[in-house]
């Protein structure tokens, strides 16, 4: 068993935040001075071998964030509700999944969420500043005040996580209880899960404590177990312990290789960019052909050409019987 | 027809002089240009293109985000921006109506865009004698016009409040990319749009009170003003022009 986080000490002093504003490491839409040290960085770990698909976690998620679900109905499956909401940060996803080498249904449980991206896409893609934050434990956190509601977070990431609520049009996801880490808590999910298939400590510790598992499973037949901690994305700040790590995709779509899409990446580089500079080039050269070239002014041989033309110019019209019709020429 | 300049070409069918284009001879000689719907129809795809063009970039680029404070926050001109986006596409859908057949390509214009530098170069009286647009002109209309086609399907791709379930995140991804090149693509159209109006002076006229001089016709499109003179308008109402 992994020694459970102890519960909060009621000195008053242990409430002070430990971490803020002076911690982070991105800024949407800015760009911001790293601090000079970085906090040990944090992880949640979710070892799917362990879930029971009891949902204490999606119940202690909506408590501690006072949010309430709206009620549903029933689609023939345990999920509910049926998708990742705006209230529903965390999701158990139950997939039945017919092992083909052993015949076996295996039911695989994932508690879907926030990935807490080392490099996160959402971030990345988020035009406003301020509205998404990574502090240097990890921890990627939506700030309301600043969003805008655009959805580009939910275009940037690689899991498909944020959504936008339809009451305050602003972006929601997990947290990891960044307000409950700040005072020394685990996570509000991690705390309610009874057969600590949530765990939290460092990333370190976690990852130990994944090897320490995956040992286990591993010892007990499940030879593809392993930890997804995706590159792709820098790692993660919420790993899961998977007994078929070599295909991800079957516990309900996680990506195999999550990274931040190409199309994306060139969105915000190369267009960016070069859209700028190509903007400015268009003005400069209107100025410099201005300054070079000077106007094109209509000069008095074309307007008399024109009175020529067009004539009756200096007596009026008409001159003569009228021509063929209302528009003389 | 009279014959005040017998050296005039025989005017082919014009279907460039469109109706509401008149010739009023006199010192100097005014040419009708634009109707004044056709003013007013342009003038709100102008503003609202230029607050388009505003909003996006505020979007675009965390440089230009403090634009939004030109729409009232963030939030605003999240909201605002794809409605000025449907006004500008109803806007620029009637002057499309207006004006695509005088926009039409003809053959004159190949020869003015081989003559493109002797215009920058101030020799004007090298170009050929063009219709009531030249290539350039129809260039930034036929450009436009596609642009906005993209811009408004892109745009509605990525307008989640109302449109969110109808396309994958794969889609929209795609949708934003192509909507932010596209935009840059038509700002630059804009620049030059603009930069003519500046630079090829008493062009403003036009589109302000509706008309131009005669030196300006005759100067830049020798051939609407001909067609204008030798040809009644096609307009049926037969006001006589004074």
């Amino acid at each position: 068993m992994f020694p459970p986080i102890p519960n909060p000490s009621v000195d008053p002093a242990a409430a002070a935040p430990r971490f803020g504003e002076k911690d982070l490491i991105r800024r949407s839409a800015s760009t911001i001075e790293p601090p000079a040290t970085r906090l040990t960085e944090v992880a949640k770990l979710i070892d799917v071998t362990k879930c029971i698909g009891c949902k204490a976690c999606q119940a202690a998620c909506l408590e501690w964030n006072h949010l309430t679900e709206e009620i549903g109905i029933n689609h023939g499956v345990y999920d509910n509700p049926m998708d990742l909401t705006e209230n529903t940060f965390t999701l158990m996803r139950f997939t039945e999944w017919v092992n083909p080498e052993t015949e076996n249904l295996e039911w695989l449980i994932r508690k879907d969420g926030c990935m807490h991206c080392e490099d996160p896409g959402c971030l990345k893609a988020c035009p406003s500043p301020g509205a998404i934050v990574q502090y240097s434990n990890g921890i990627v956190d939506f700030q309301h005040e600043n969003c805008i509601g655009c959805g580009y977070c939910i275009k940037g990431c690689p899991f498909n996580i944020p959504r936008i609520s339809k009451v305050d049009h602003t972006a929601y996801k997990c947290t990891l209880c960044s307000d409950r880490v700040a005072v020394g808590q685990g996570p509000a999910c991690q705390k309610a899960c009874p057969t600590q298939a949530i765990v939290f400590g460092t990333k370190e510790e976690m990852k130990g404590w994944a090897d320490f598992r995956i040992k286990d499973l591993k010892s007990r037949g499940f030879e593809n177990a392993g930890l997804y901690d995706p590159q792709g994305v820098g790692g993660t700040h919420v790993m899961y312990v998977l007994h078929h790590a070599d295909q991800p995709s079957i516990y309900a779509g996680l990506p195999d290789n999550p990274r931040i899409s190409p199309i994306v990446e060139t969105w915000k580089g190369i267009t960016k960019y070069m859209g700028m500079a190509l903007m400015g080039v268009a003005a400069a050269a209107g100025v410099l052909h201005y300054l070079v070239a000077g106007p094109n002014k209509v000069t008095e041989e074309d307007e008399e050409n024109a009175e020529r033309l067009a004539g009756g110019a200096t007596v009026p019209p008409p001159a003569g019987p009228a021509p063929l019709e209302g528009r003389r020429s | 027809m009279t014959v005040h300049d017998p050296k005039a070409p025989v005017p082919e069918p014009a279907d460039d002089v469109q109706s509401g284009d008149a010739v009023h001879p006199g010192h100097p000689v005014t040419v009708d240009r634009y109707t004044v719907g056709a003013r007013i129809n342009h003038w709100i795809t102008a503003v609202s293109l230029v607050l388009l063009a505003l909003s996006g970039l505020a979007l675009f680029t965390p440089k230009l985000f403090f634009l939004t404070g030109l729409f009232g926050g963030g939030q605003m001109t999240r909201i605002l921006h794809p409605w000025i986006g449907v006004v500008l596409f109803c806007s620029f859908a009637l002057l499309f109506v207006r004006f695509w057949r005088a926009n039409l390509p003809k053959r004159v214009d190949a020869e003015w865009l081989a003559h493109s530098s002797d215009l920058l170069a101030g020799r004007e009286e090298k170009m050929p004698e063009v219709g009531k647009y030249n290539a350039g002109q129809k260039f930034v209309f036929w450009s436009m016009s596609a642009l906005i086609l993209v811009l408004i399907t892109s745009g509605i791709v990525m307008w989640d409040q109302y449109f969110y379930p109808f396309t994958t995140i794969e889609q929209k991804r795609i949708a934003i990319l192509v909507h932010s090149a596209t935009a840059i693509f038509a700002i630059c159209v804009w620049i030059v749009h603009v930069y003519a109006a500046i630079w090829v002076k008493g062009t403003f006229s036009a589109m302000t009170r509706g008309n131009v001089t005669g030196g300006w016709a005759w100067r830049h499109h020798r051939k609407w003003l001909r067609e204008l003179v030798h040809k009644p308008a096609k307009s049926g109402t037969g006001t006589p022009a004074e």
